[in-house]
């Protein structure tokens, strides 16, 4: 359970967030903003309440891992590693630019912080699992959270994932399907159905929770509530929508990977200010 | 001449390294028969995976148990490997630098009878295209071993392909193993001929059929593709007249390849390049796939008197 006070300030961080992300994409005048502010919430209930991890020593054996397989919506997971002193915020002005440790897609070896590096869809989830079965094996009590992206479960990966984490019974597993039903060439109903998501996973041999994923009391019971439930790996299906917080950006398939211009920039900006 | 299954020489090794360090892990991928790894998972079956039918979540997965400090040997047939798991393997495992080693067997031609779908020539050419990754094609069973131990103690990603057929046992080569170093089998400054993997036989035999001719032929055996040893090819292309380059591989993207381009820049030779010639194979027997592609001390010779003949008229 969670207070209203707690509550206030995840969705406040968020707005903060959801602003870093914006000037982040709007600076390096490329990046993926749509699908950044859609998943900001989901991070932001990780990073700010419910992981256990230490900016100061993010080598910490037991800290938590978070592994954004989604990895395209890098500003997200910068924004917040910024934000909670990983690296020192005036990095995000370099993002995407030569000589930067903020890649495109995240790439763990240069960014404290990022503990896999993902790009390529479906990849990040089974890195995640092989993390988590390491964990297992040495019988450390750290979770093992990865975000994966709605259109990424498309690939054949994401199912042969599905499979090998039910085989381990990696339970330390707590995974997020970012479900904001768009994908880079339309709604994904369209172009690859992947209805009924939660089923499938649990026909996988997964545990489902079905979310709001920008309720931070819904994300916060779902993980709780998966956290105290042993034997299984767990996939919450967080509904989300695409360019959360911005108004015309939100549920626009054109938002995937487009950076503002200076007057969509600004407005975005202005909204997000009223929104504090 | 004595026989021997250079992929049974990793499997052996994998035991052995396991039971001196906790760290090292065995993945398969339904196909531990044929790699041998199921001697490995009857020894230690807690330190064995069985993926299934999945290469590329294997990939992915070793790259994550490396990321926690495990050293995972990935091991499928060098098809699956390198081409069905060719994104993992680049962006998982070589992007980032992981310590995962990934062991192929069943490379090249001398697969056999089950086609051209599981003769896999373009594994070396795909690996060594990867930044990070070493590539290792050791020449017979104790060589084998060798590579596997010597990939266990370095640092980063390594592809140790093997193969799935006997091949001879060949005392030449054994004795030792560091990555990236040539062994020097036989002295001559005619010219010479560099071999990697199995075909290391053929190559000792071609040199010993030149010698009737007259020709004195350096051979050396590159059981390292990636990092190459320079300072040797560099010695065999300034003092001999030319190199033949032997590989149970495609002659495209392979160590013929990486031989010419390396003497192209520091001191231009002719070579010539015995490998399989930009075609699938068939079903075959092993032998008689090696013969019908050109991949006999036979082909070796002819290219050899050929960088001859090319280079009195020059």
């Amino acid at each position: 359970m969670v207070d209203d006070k707690t509550v206030r300030a995840l969705e406040a961080k968020a707005v903060e967030i959801r602003r870093s992300i914006l000037n982040m994409v709007y600076r390096a005048n490329s990046g993926h903003v749509g699908g950044s502010l859609g998943a900001t919430d989901l991070v932001v209930a990780l990073y700010y309440h419910l992981l256990r991890h230490d900016p100061r020593n993010p080598k910490w054996p037991d800290r938590d891992r978070f592994i954004l397989s989604k990895g395209h919506c890098s500003p997200v997971i910068y924004a917040v590693l910024a934000d909670c002193g990983y690296f020192p915020v005036t990095d995000l002005e370099t993002f995407r630019r030569p000589g930067s440790h903020l890649q495109g897609h995240p790439f763990a070896p240069k960014t404290p912080g990022i503990e896999a590096s993902t790009g390529t869809l479906g990849l990040g989830i089974s890195t995640g699992l092989g993390m988590a079965l390491a964990a297992k094996l040495r019988g450390e009590p750290q979770r093992y959270y990865i975000l994966c992206g709605d259109g990424e479960i498309q690939e054949g990966q994401a199912w042969e994932a599905a499979m090998f984490a039910s085989k381990y019974r990696l339970d330390k597993v707590i995974a997020f399907v970012d479900r904001n039903y768009l994908q880079t060439d339309g709604n994904t109903e369209d172009i690859m159905p992947l209805e009924p998501l939660a089923a499938k996973w649990e026909a996988f041999g997964w545990r489902t929770f079905e979310i709001d994923g920008h309720d931070f009391r819904q994300i916060i019971a779902a993980v709780e509530c998966a956290r105290a439930l042993q034997g299984k790996p767990t996939m919450i299906v967080a509904r989300t929508v695409k360019g959360r917080g911005v108004s015309f950006m939100e549920n626009e398939v054109a938002w995937h990977g487009t950076p503002p211009s200076p007057e969509q920039y600004e407005r975005a900006i202005e909204e997000l200010s009223r929104a504090i | 001449m004595q026989f021997k299954r250079t992929r049974q020489g990793y499997a052996d090794a994998l035991i052995e390294l396991a039971r001196a360090n906790p760290r090292i892990l065995v993945l398969d991928s339904d196909v531990a028969k044929a790699t041998k790894t199921c001697d490995f998972a009857e020894v230690l079956p807690d330190r064995f995976f069985n993926c299934g039918v999945q290469e590329g979540n294997m990939m992915s997965v070793a790259a994550g148990l490396a990321i926690e400090g495990f050293i995972p040997f990935a091991t499928t047939f060098a098809m699956f490997a390198s081409t069905r798991a060719a994104d993992q393997v680049r962006n998982s495992i070589a992007y980032p630098k992981v310590n995962v080693k990934i062991g192929a067997t069943h490379g090249g031609i001398s697969t056999g009878g089950d086609g051209a779908s599981h003769q896999c020539n373009e594994d070396i050419a795909i690996m060594r295209s990867f930044p990070n990754m070493t590539v290792l094609v050791p020449g017979d069973y104790e060589e084998a071993r060798l590579a596997t131990c010597a990939a266990a103690a370095w640092k980063g990603p390594v592809y140790l392909r093997f193969g799935r057929g006997q091949y001879p046992v060949m005392e030449e080569i054994h004795g030792g193993f560091e990555i990236g170093k040539a062994k020097l089998l036989r002295p001559g400054n005619d010219l010479a001929i560099v071999s990697t993997g199995i075909m290391v036989s053929e190559a000792l035999a071609a040199a010993t059929e030149l010698e009737k001719q007259g020709v004195a032929a350096r051979v050396i055996h590159m059981p390292t593709v990636k990092p190459l040893d320079g300072d040797v090819l560099l010695a065999a292309a300034r003092e001999t007249r030319g190199i033949v380059t032997a590989e149970e591989h495609s002659i495209i993207g392979g160590l013929g390849e990486a031989v010419a381009a390396f003497v192209a820049q520091t001191h231009p030779a002719f070579v010539r390049r015995v490998g399989v010639h930009d075609v699938f194979g068939e079903s075959g027997r092993a032998d008689e796939l090696l013969t019908l592609y050109g991949l006999r001390a036979a082909n070796i010779v002819e290219q050899a008197l050929q960088i001859l003949d090319t280079a009195v008229a020059v």
